[in-house]
Formats: structure tokens, sequence, C-alpha cells
């Protein structure tokens, strides 16, 4: 080693790194192909949106629908759950949002239903807020969805939805 | 490899010996020397190896008629159960052998842990060891997965999510493990393609496993070094071959009960329900063998390092050579480490009765003590004791305490006399 360490390189370690390069680049563009295959394909990326009919859904009543394999929670909200959702201070909460930003219709909540501790889904109306709480590993949430007790790490997240008309959510 | 020049009796043999030595080979495992005060915690290696080689077989059977579509895995397992010929009992074999397996395994692990034999000259069979247990872990997993039950589904979403666990990338690699959104078809099918090579990945490991062991040969109850052959050895055939087979007539027996008495008491009921990705069962239990690591994972309050403490807790295993700082191998002259031994014992049997209870209250507060004091067993109490401990003289031979006087023979079989007669 010490040897080569004194000679100045020449044209044959200059092939030899030029080809364990080359070599590297052809080993990466084959194994790429091999790990590629594993994410999401074309089919599963195409059912990216779902739209809900919403009529049918009473003050106090919650439906769950199934898009791209998750459960949603569609929950239409009595006063009292959007003021006490609105009333907590921010600075009790683990992860800090807004109910304000969460519903920007106060009286629907659109959100995952996919604890965000190892992805249960959690039961409506339970818990120590009296909205969700996840059977697995005691997560509580409030009645806008944020963690408020228990392992998990973040608020139930809120998806990518419009209102296409006064009774028709599309999501995603 | 081996330990003397062998050459085959027959011409025929002679030649193909010179150009292929599987007599060699088959004559080094037919004489090689073991030490002769193995007791039947040794015996637990074959049985490990008949249990690969049955779940292998069953599986392979299996793999003809299950089918790996999240609409037609559940109906396939059905129809395994009803419609194949002895379906039934492939399955049962099949879903018995994966926790008859872990319970061999784990005496498996336990006998090294009290023996030592894990030490140096051993430390790389332990850690391939170590690498067999953690991917018969991954293969069970995925098996369990695989007739899309709701225990099969909630499991794999929860265990799947650990990677979400995994900073700025987490939620790329649990898309990519799952290949959608959400646990689903993509994810059955790859797992059914991955259950399918591991136990194959396992039988190499196995190999190299056995080599590693027949370079210093088997560490023995007193746990010192032998000189081999000599009269501290014997043959592996005929006598360790015959004392392995009747250990594992033995162990037949106990798997025999639980396939025909009581096929579906290790599994959970829920999973003779349909997977349902919209209703989480009330509790969902991973497969028993699982359960301390579970217990492990729910004891830490915050996501990240709960998984980090579960892994933890098995890479804390494969550096164990390095944090058993004893130079004596064997328990019986190691009085204060027989001790720890046996809180380890109760440590981890406790961690595996907390894992199935829900995770509040009482429950909780054992787990995270139980949690504190394995990791507590490894890092600090393992090093320190080695250092410390006043350890019982050990014998210089096997033979020694026989020869040395005692005229009684049950005085060298029985392990816990040679501490009152040293």
């Amino acid at each position: 080693m010490s040897d080569s360490e004194k000679k100045k390189p020449n044209r044959r370690d200059f092939i030899v790194t030029a080809t364990a390069a080359a070599g590297a680049v052809g080993v990466g563009a084959v194994v790429w192909p091999l790990v590629d295959q594993m994410n999401p394909d074309a089919s599963v990326k195409a059912l990216a949106s779902t739209e809900v009919d919403i009529s049918a859904v009473e003050p106090g009543q919650s439906i769950t629908v199934l898009w791209r394999g998750k459960p949603v929670f569609i929950k239409r909200r009595t006063k009292e759950e959007i003021d006490s959702a609105r009333a907590v201070d921010l600075s009790e909460l683990k992860h800090p949002e807004k109910d304000e930003d969460r519903a920007k219709n106060p009286e629907w909540l659109v959100m995952l239903g996919v604890c965000t501790h190892l992805g249960c889904v959690p039961l409506t109306d339970k818990g120590d807020y009296g909205a969700w709480f996840c059977p697995c590993h005691g997560s509580h949430y409030d009645t806008s969805g944020r963690i408020r007790k228990g392992p998990a790490p973040t608020n139930m997240e809120v998806p990518k939805y419009e209102f296409v008309n006064s009774n028709t959510i599309k999501i995603g | 490899m081996s330990d003397h020049e062998y050459t085959p009796k027959s011409k025929v043999g002679k030649w193909f010996n010179d150009r292929l030595p599987l007599l060699t080979l088959a004559n080094h495992l037919t004489d090689y020397p073991t030490p002769k005060n193995l007791n039947y915690w040794w015996t637990f290696g074959g049985i490990l190896t008949f249990c690969l080689i049955t779940q292998i077989v069953t599986g392979i059977v299996l793999g003809m008629h299950y089918v790996a579509h999240a609409d037609l895995a559940f109906q396939s397992v059905e129809h395994i159960m009803r419609d194949v010929n002895y379906g039934w009992l492939i399955r049962y074999v099949h879903a018995n052998g994966a926790s008859m397996f872990f319970l061999a395994v784990y005496i498996h692990i336990f006998r090294s842990l009290y023996y030592g034999s894990y030490k140096s000259p051993r430390e790389v069979i332990w850690i391939i060891g170590m690498l067999i247990y953690f991917l018969m872990m991954a293969t069970a997993f995925m098996g369990y997965v695989l007739p899309w039950g709701q225990m099969s589904f909630w499991g794999a979403t929860v265990i799947t999510n650990l990677f979400s666990a995994i900073p700025l990338v987490g939620e790329s690699i649990t898309n990519w493990l799952w290949g959608g959104y959400s646990v689903d078809n993509p994810t059955l099918t790859r797992f059914f393609s991955l259950h399918y090579l591991f136990p194959f990945l396992i039988l190499g490991l196995v190999v190299l496993h056995i080599w590693a062991l027949h370079v210093p040969g088997n560490n023995n109850p007193i746990g010192i070094d032998i000189k081999k052959p000599s009269k501290d050895t014997v043959p592996f055939h005929p006598y360790i071959v015959i004392k392995d087979a009747f250990a594992l007539l033995i162990f037949l027996l106990i798997f025999a009960f639980f396939v025909f008495f009581s096929p579906n008491i290790l599994g959970h009921a829920d999973n003779y329900i349909e997977a349902n990705p919209l209703v989480t069962p009330a509790h969902i239990v991973p497969e028993w063998y699982l359960l301390p690591f579970y217990a492990i994972l729910r004891s830490v309050p915050d996501k990240l390092l709960g998984v980090i403490a579960m892994f933890a807790a098995i890479f804390v295993l494969v550096i164990l050579p390095w944090l058993d700082t004893s130079k004596v191998r064997s328990t019986v002259f190691r009085p204060i480490y027989k001790q720890f031994y046996w809180f380890l014992v109760a440590d981890v049997l406790i961690l595996g009765y907390v894992g199935a209870m829900p995770a509040e209250g009482l429950y909780l507060l054992i787990a995270r003590v139980a949690t504190a004091y394995y990791f507590a067993h490894f890092l600090i109490i393992l090093p320190f004791l080695g250092l410390k401990e006043k350890t019982t003289p050990l014998p210089l031979s096997i033979t020694e305490p026989i020869l040395g006087g005692s005229p009684d023979m049950a005085m060298a079989r029985n392990n816990s006399n040679y501490k009152e007669k040293l």
C-alpha cells in the first residue's frame, strides 16, 4: 500500500478506476428496476380520487369511505363538537394545528381514518375526548382528529378534498 | 474440514471421492467427535433441522393449492381446509409447525445462554444463529399474512407501519413495502413470494451455522475446551444420532398433540374473519413467539423510540459475545450469573405475557420495568458481572470429576453436583 501511495497513478490505475465506476453505474441501472417495481404501480395510482354523496349524513353522524385502500372519516359535527374543537388552546397540543385549518367548512371534518401510530382504524365516538380512540395502542383524538393522548405522533391526516357541490365531496 | 485422511474402501467410491469429496464429508459428519457429556438440551439443533424441513415440505405442498390474491386468498385457505385431500392436516402441521419451530429455537437460544455457547471461539456460530432467528421472524410474520384474515391484515398493517417511524423517508418506504397506499393485493403477492424464498435462505444459513460449529466443535455442559478426538468425545454416529432421534420423538408427541387435539389454540379466532380494511379488531395481538418484542415496542411512549427499542432488543443479542466479559462459559461455575440467568428467563416470559395484554394501567407499568430490565441485563449486568464474579474452579477435563476420586458415575452426569464436589 505504501508503495502505491508514493507512485503517481499510472494508466493501469486509471483503467481500473474507470472500469469500477462504469461497473457501479451498470449495477445501479440493473438494480433500480428491481427495486422500483415494488413501488405503487400505475393501476394503484389511477385510483387517486373518489366522489362521495354526503346528502344523507345527519349532524353528529359519521360515515367511512374507502379511498386508496384506506378508510376516510367524513364527520358532520354538531355545534358542541365544533365549539370544543375550536376552544382548545394550541399550546396543549402535541401536534399544534388550528381546527379552522383542518376543517375549512366547520361542519364537515374529512380526514384519513388511520391512526398515525401504526395504522389501525380508530373507533368513532370513543376515548377521553369523546371523539376517536385507537384500540391498538391507546391513542386518543379530539373532535378535530388531533392527537391528545397516547403514542401517535401526529394528528390524523386531512387529505386533499373539495366540495363539488353542497351534497358531494371529492377526495383526492 | 476432516480431522483425518479418509479413503473410501470401494474402487468406485474412491474414483468418485477423488472428483467430488462427498464421501469425505459424509465420513466427517459420521465420525465428528462430540463431547460425551452433552445433555438433552443439545438435541434441539437436530429438532430445529427437522422443523425447517417440515415447514419447507408442507409449505411447498400448500403452495400448490393456495392463491395469492386479496380476493381469493381467504377462500383458498378454506378450500385447502375443506376440499383438498388431507389439506387440513398439511395446513395444521404448517401452522403449528411454525410455533413448534419457535418453541425449539427459544430453548436452543436459552441453552446457548446458559452454557455460554456464544463465547469465543463460537461467536460466528452465534451471529449466524441470530440471523437465522431474524429471518425466521420475518418468514413467520409474512406467512401469517397469507390467509388474509383480520389478524393477517391488521398485523401486517401494524408491522409495516413500524417503518413509517423512520424520519423523512418513512412514508416512501412504507408505500414501497406495500406497493400502494395501504396493505393490499400487491402487499400480499410480494409477501407470498418472499415467504417462499426466505426458508431457503434460512437453509443456506443453517449449513453455514453447522459448518461454523464443526470448526471448534460443540460446547458442552461444563463449557471447558476438550481435545478431540479423545477420551472426552464420542463419534456423532451412532451416539448423538440415537440421542437426537429419541428427543425428536418426544418433541413430535407434543407437536402431534397440538396438530390433532388443539390445532387452533395458538392462533387467533379473528383470523377466521376475512380481512376488512374498514374495521380494526379490538385487540391486535401478534403470534405468541413475537410477544416479548411487541411488549417492548408498546412500552415506549414515543413511536420512533419504540421501534428503535424493539430492533435494539434483537441487536443486543447479536453483540452478546462481546457484552459478556466472563471467560468462564458454563453457568454451572458462575453462581451469581446463574441467578441473573433465571431472572432473564422470567423477564422474557413476563414481557411475553404483558405483550398479549392491553397496553394500559398496570400492564404498561410492568412492561416498562421488564423492558428496562431486559436491556440492563445485557448492557449493565453482563459486562460488570464478568469482571467481578468469583467463579468456582473448573475441572481439567470432562472425565476428571469421575476419575478424580468419586466412585459415583452419576456425579458426572448431573451438572449441579459439580459445584458441591469442587
